[in-house]
């Protein structure tokens, strides 16, 4: 199966077509953040107009992908057990989370955390991050 | 006595019912408006303005209207999730203001308990519509998950403790022992709560509030209503609600709406803090109620922790009467919503009418304040200040 039809397949990529671009590179392992060309910052989750400033100059920019540890819970479950987070990237933006290949017991808030990406039962790939 | 109350509740109803497997909702919600007309000495036909929030079968006021019979010349469909109710006050308020009805009833009713709901603990299904669905569904966020991240921000930022915040299980415990339809009945002590599962650490089971069936409703009259009836006379004196957003990825998770509700509703009364005398304040989990306190100026930000332990909470012990009826956490929490029974129990205070052992003396000036939806997934919040008139 191609990288299209497992994005086009894809409910939650299917109601935002604006946002394709950044599943796009979410399949090449890049992490793109909306940045407003008018105002200088970036916001998350992407808007095509910003929401601080109004303008509709918002492009996408490629993250350098690093972030800290802003707070998190361990959720266990019947079968599972995962690290559901907040970390705020170098950018500015709190991200929602998980948090993979750590264990539990080593997490503090103030980490400096990695960027990668995991594919979703749904077909597109998600940003998760694990310790750098 | 200068203020002007633009409308009194004239009638308060909880329904007793915690498990109701054998009752439709919109037999609960029409037993729950029943109940509260009846409180008022009113009827269905007295009814002209109805509100409802997304519980209501359907999810619009249209159908439960239409099962009523009811002849309506307002409705108010607002869907504001658990805080839905504290706005219907505020709306009613103003419409009955308006002239746009003099009689309005507000309801709730569910059934997670008898459905079988896991509330907190189930992942959330996010439909793909949603902004935010996209960038939140892959992680399998619980709502127990995002206030347990809140309770460890705070922990983190301020030194708050987990026995800290269990004093305010421990105070609904208190309360609830006293309310024969409260669903947890039993005294908890701050130990009881330590020790009790994890759920989302920090959060343990006891830090959660219960989860149960039944509904509530209330009705707000005209002033010369109000004045006909026998019922005390309640007034709403100050409101106010707001959409408490993620600021686009600038958040502080830590600040709830009730940072924004709780100083403009003082301001609409034309109070303060120091002059309420019992406070309902929305409880699904115990952080929760240490950041609202601290939002709406009970004490400082960051000081939640320590403002509600030692059984600051408690009434007749602690400085702030809070939750008497034993609140979300204790006593009842109708279709995950808990915004109704703050306004019902804030009504009782003010009536005399709470249980003596947690009723407070004099007590003439209550607030009932609560979020809606999911705090750090785009909240709701709504402030209420009620008063007794002579």
């Amino acid at each position: 199966m191609n990288d299209a039809h497992a994005l086009a397949g894809d409910p939650y990529v299917a109601a935002f077509p604006e946002n394709r671009p950044f599943w796009e590179a979410a399949e090449q392992g890049r992490l793109l953040l909306p940045h407003c060309a008018s105002c200088g910052q970036f916001h998350w989750h992407p808007r095509p107009r910003c929401p601080y400033c109004r303008s509709d100059a918002v492009r996408w920019k490629q993250a350098g992908g690093e972030g800290v540890l802003h707070t998190y819970t361990v959720i266990r479950r019947p079968g599972a057990c995962y690290v559901l987070a907040y970390v705020q990237v170098t950018e500015g933006p709190l991200l929602m989370t998980n948090i993979v290949d750590a264990d539990p017991e080593h997490l503090h808030i103030g980490m400096v955390l990695r960027c990668g990406f995991r594919a979703t039962a749904e077909g597109r790939h998600a940003p998760v991050f694990r310790p750098a | 006595m200068g203020f002007h109350h633009p409308a009194f509740i004239a009638g308060a109803f909880e329904h007793p019912t915690r498990h109701a497997p054998d009752k439709s909702v919109a037999q609960l919600h029409a037993e729950c408006a029943h109940g509260a007309l009846a409180d008022a000495g009113l009827s269905l036909d007295d009814v002209d303005g109805y509100f409802c929030a997304a519980d209501a079968p359907g999810g619009i006021p249209a159908l439960m209207a239409d099962y009523m019979n009811l002849r309506l010349r307002h409705i108010d469909g607002t869907e504001s999730g658990g805080c839905s109710y504290i706005a219907h006050v505020g709306h009613a308020a103003t419409a009955i203001a308006q002239g746009r009805c003099s009689v309005a009833l507000v309801t709730l009713a569910g059934k997670p308990r008898s459905s079988g709901q896991a509330t907190g603990t189930e992942i959330r299904q996010i439909p793909p519509e949603r902004p935010a669905a996209p960038f939140e569904q892959p992680y399998a966020w619980t709502v127990a998950g995002m206030y347990g991240m809140l309770a460890r921000r705070h922990m983190h930022e301020y030194g708050t403790t987990m026995e800290q915040l269990a004093w305010v299980k421990v105070a609904a415990s208190h309360h609830a022992q006293h309310n024969p339809h409260a669903l947890l009945r039993t005294v908890y002590t701050t130990d009881d709560v330590l020790a009790s599962p994890l759920v989302a650490d920090p959060l343990r089971r006891l830090d959660c509030c219960v989860i149960t069936d039944g509904g509530g409703a209330l009705v707000l009259v005209h002033p010369s209503i109000a004045r006909s009836l026998k019922r005390p006379l309640v007034g709403v004196r100050g409101f106010a609600e707001t959409i408490r957003t993620n600021e686009a990825g600038r958040l502080d998770l830590l600040q709830t709406g009730a940072a924004v509700t709780g100083p403009r509703a003082f301001a609409e009364a034309g109070l303060a803090p120091a002059d309420v005398k019992y406070a309902s304040v929305y409880d699904n989990f115990t952080i929760m109620v240490a950041l609202q306190l601290e939002d709406l100026g009970f004490c400082a930000k960051g000081e939640g922790g320590r403002f509600v332990a030692d059984g600051n909470l408690i009434s007749g012990v602690g400085k702030l009467p809070w939750n008497t009826d034993g609140g979300g956490m204790c006593n009842n929490h109708p279709q995950n919503r808990g915004g109704i029974t703050k306004v019902i129990e804030a009504v009782r205070q003010l009536r005399g009418e709470a249980h003596p052992a947690v009723q407070v003396p004099g007590c003439d000036i209550a607030l009932a304040s609560g979020p809606g939806l999911v705090m750090g997934a785009g909240h709701a919040h709504a402030t209420v200040l009620l008063e007794r008139l002579p």
